[in-house]
């Protein structure tokens, strides 16, 4: 084990201040279950899972409430011990509706509920890997850093595909966040645990820690867990650049290969890219038969009376994690469901946290700006800014007149909504937003132009 | 009265949620301070009347910039401060002592024809600037071409009584131009005598527009845009390296001389690099350079007019879009 400086440096990126100062003391608080949990069945990337319960039953902490439903799909399970309230459609922080179970935690369980088959502890180094990527399945653990890839599928390369690196992302260059940086710091005995199951499931690949240089405590942390594992294990130090943390930059920054455009993923290059997260979330659902019902939450911002790193079971309201932050001690003007780069700005409290809810940011006017775009000037800032080396200006000046082709044959599909274009754009023009309202239309199309095709081929079989 | 959190307080918008706060105004701005030193040069050695110049056409692009808008129903746009440097940079531009009237007709050009036509600041095709020199050079040549003599300010060679004279590229010209017809003569060395020396090339105590002249304040000014990231070197350097190469290639006058005099550091520094009107890409920069370079050139040894900087740059704004269109970037992962 060494840990080496990143040797490969992508193009772009820009440095948002961090603010990570707020949060980064205060050591991980496990808050109490709350009255009621709002449980999404919509958590991780992919197909929602299928609810199985109704209004009206009772679940045990761990049981089953959400089926996997579809191969990149991930299952649900109860976090608390309650009484189902409801089943219905929720607003879900990225603004959609998503099914989501109300759980009442306060009724008293009936004395003749059968108990809940739990998950029993498994010894990983005598488990076979079918095993062990059962369990990861069972435990409905996806990646907890953004957008929620299941995990169980990242650890089981399709045929004639073989993992190379198995790179831990442990960047978090996400202003404010500090979830990762905590879980780091206070639980790197799981995370090496985590690797070395991970490492028996991919076939022992060769492993890369990738922290970012402005987190010294979290590197010395995982340079003390991880001083005796054998193999290839490096520690990369990244330099402090945003997005660090995007997966293809990391794999570039890390091990300098270059991940082909989408649908191309990761393991195309040889390479599995876990959130430190997910990794100790895995070491726990494995040793322990502990399913992914809570995660660690940063709660900042400056309008937070006591911005924490909170541990709390999946489905807290956002009005709860608040309250036990203490509050505001100024008027919120936004609240943010993750970072302020690329997290969502919501317009309810009574959201419920989801397997990667990062971080819940209140911020006051001061830290708010609102603005009116101007023209593009061609300064050329949002190109230089991207890492994905697209043409922002051209592709938001495309969408701005509603020419998606333009955006389309542009690359725009290869965005990946880091925003560090607008974040630049001396104009103030917002084109991230154009690049998403460009990638949805194409989708949208992508995808009637699909169901057209079925509909044609079901028609003349 | 206690903190609250109500849902209808929330402002609702697209990540990201913060900002690095520069703006186009600053960049404006930016440009602005940077032109001061080749600004306070040309008022040093053209007096009261550069002041004039200057004042004229500020004023005049700031108030058609105004007019323009709300004859068009759209909001001001005077804070961005383009108005502004588009007068400045028109103004140093002119030759000192020009009828202010035509200051008047260019900086009105500049803004109403050239600009607002298009619908304001980033959709102009050319340089408004540029494009209204043009127009000036073409609807009065005589005023446009006629050079004063910059004021006296240390020991005073020639006589007094001379007020204007030729521009340095002009003498160049007719010296070592393809169709030189002083060669053979008598005055041949005294017209090389009269070119100005290097010191007097760099600080500008020569004949020419008002803000041209003076190299190292351009270059001051040029050092402090890098410095603040308006402007990247690749237009300025391909743009005058070219200039400088082709001189040496194509022999005549001495190749500093070239680059010195003239429009071809205010050019390369100040007119290039506006954004709208050049390539966004490093690669296309690089192009766009060498193409205003090479042209340049061209006209100063083949072309009618002694000095073909501002053109050599407006027919390469024409080709920009053309340049952008070749070098789109290749995103990362892409074959």
């Amino acid at each position: 084990m060494k840990t080496v400086k990143s040797p490969f440096k992508f193009k772009g990126g820009v440095h948002p201040d961090y603010n990570k100062e707020l949060a980064r003391e205060s050591a991980i608080e496990r808050m109490a279950t709350p009255a009621e949990l709002v449980v999404s069945m919509s958590q991780h990337l992919g197909a929602p899972a299928k609810c199985i319960v109704k209004a009206g039953d009772f679940v045990r902490r761990g049981q089953l409430i959400g089926e996997k439903n579809g191969f990149i799909s991930v299952c649900v399970r109860a976090s608390a011990d309650g009484q189902v309230k409801a089943v219905e459609k929720r607003l879900g922080p990225a603004g959609g509706m998503a099914d989501a179970v109300i759980l009442d935690t306060t009724a008293a369980l009936p004395e003749d509920l059968p108990p809940v088959e739990p998950l029993k502890p498994l010894d990983w180094k005598n488990a076979t890997r079918e095993e062990l990527l059962k369990r990861v399945e069972e435990a409905g653990i996806c990646g907890m850093g953004g957008a929620g890839f299941p995990s169980a599928v990242k650890l089981n390369p399709p045929p004639g595909k073989r993992c190379e690196y198995l790179i831990l992302n442990g960047a978090e260059c996400e202003p404010y966040l500090t979830a990762d940086f905590r879980v780091m710091l206070e639980r790197a005995d799981r995370i090496r645990t985590g690797v070395e199951i991970m490492r028996k499931i991919l076939g022992m690949p060769a492993v890369r820690i990738a922290i970012e240089a402005n987190k010294p405590e979290a590197i010395a942390a995982m340079e003390k867990a991880f001083a005796d594992i054998e193999g290839n294990v490096e520690i990369v130090v990244l330099p402090v650049l945003y997005p660090q943390g995007s997966e293809k930059h990391q794999i570039y920054a890390t091990v300098g290969r270059v991940v082909p455009e989408p649908p191309a993923l990761p393991i195309d290059v040889g390479c599995v890219v876990e959130n430190v997260g997910t990794v100790a979330a895995i070491a726990d659902a494995v040793e322990k038969g502990e399913p992914l019902l809570e995660r660690v939450t940063t709660v900042s911002g400056d309008a937070v009376a006591n911005p924490k790193n909170v541990l709390a079971p999946s489905g807290t309201k956002y009005s709860d994690l608040l309250a036990f932050c203490g509050g505001t001690k100024e008027d919120a003007a936004k609240v943010i469901s993750g970072g302020t780069m690329m997290g969502f700005a919501v317009s309810s409290l009574d959201i419920g946290t989801t397997k990667t809810t990062s971080g819940l940011l209140f911020l006051t006017r001061k830290k708010v700006f609102q603005y009116s775009s101007q023209a593009c000037i061609n300064c050329g800032r949002c190109l230089r800014a991207c890492p994905m080396n697209l043409n922002p200006a051209e592709i938001s000046k495309a969408v701005e007149s509603d020419d998606i082709k333009t955006a389309e044959d542009a690359h725009v599909m290869t965005c990946i909504e880091c925003g560090a274009c607008s974040f630049g754009c001396p104009a103030y023009r917002t084109i991230t937003q154009y690049c998403r309202r460009a990638k949805n239309s194409i989708r949208a199309r992508m995808a009637a132009e699909r169901a057209a095709a079925q509909a044609a081929k079901a028609a003349n079989p | 009265m206690k903190p609250k959190t109500t849902e209808s307080h929330l402002v609702l918008s697209s990540s990201p949620h913060t900002h690095a706060k520069s703006s186009v105004s600053r960049i404006m701005l930016d440009v602005i301070i940077a032109l001061l030193p080749t600004t306070a040069m040309g008022i040093w050695f053209f007096g009261m009347s550069a002041v004039w110049t200057i004042a004229v056409c500020v004023s005049t692009c700031i108030v058609t910039e105004a007019l323009c808008r709300m004859a068009m129903k759209r909001e001001s746009t005077i804070g961005d401060l383009s108005a502004v440097l588009t007068g400045l940079l028109l103004a140093l531009n002119l030759p000192a002592g020009l009828p202010l009237w035509m200051a008047v007709a260019g900086s009105v050009f500049a803004i109403a024809i050239a600009k607002q036509v298009f619908g304001g600041l980033g959709m102009n095709p050319f340089n408004p600037a540029l494009a209204a020199r043009a127009f000036m050079l073409i609807s009065f040549t005589g005023p446009m071409t006629t050079w004063l003599k910059p004021i006296c300010r240390c020991k005073c060679d020639a006589a007094p009584d001379v007020l204007t004279m030729a521009t340095p590229l002009a003498t160049m010209k007719r010296l070592f131009g393809h169709d030189a017809t002083a060669s053979a003569t008598p005055h041949f060395q005294q017209a090389i005598d009269s070119l100005p020396s290097t010191w007097d090339m760099l600080v500008g105590n020569m004949p020419g527009c008002i803000g041209e002249v003076s190299a190292i304040a351009l270059a001051i000014g040029a050092a402090y845009l890098l410095w603040r990231k308006v402007i990247t070197w690749h237009i300025p350097v391909s743009f005058i390296a070219t200039v400088y190469v082709y001189s040496l290639i194509a022999g005549g006058a001495p190749a500093y001389m070239q680059v010195l005099t003239g429009g071809v550091m205010i050019g390369a520094c100040f007119m290039a690099t506006d954004y709208v009107t050049s390539p966004i890409t490093a690669k296309g920069k690089l192009i766009f350079g060498f193409g205003c370079g090479l042209l340049c050139m061209l006209i100063r040894q083949f072309g009618g007019y002694p000095e073909g900087c501002s053109f050599a740059i407006l027919i390469m704004n024409a080709i920009c879009p053309l340049i952008n269109r070749w070098t789109q970037p290749k995103p990362f992962g892409a074959k």
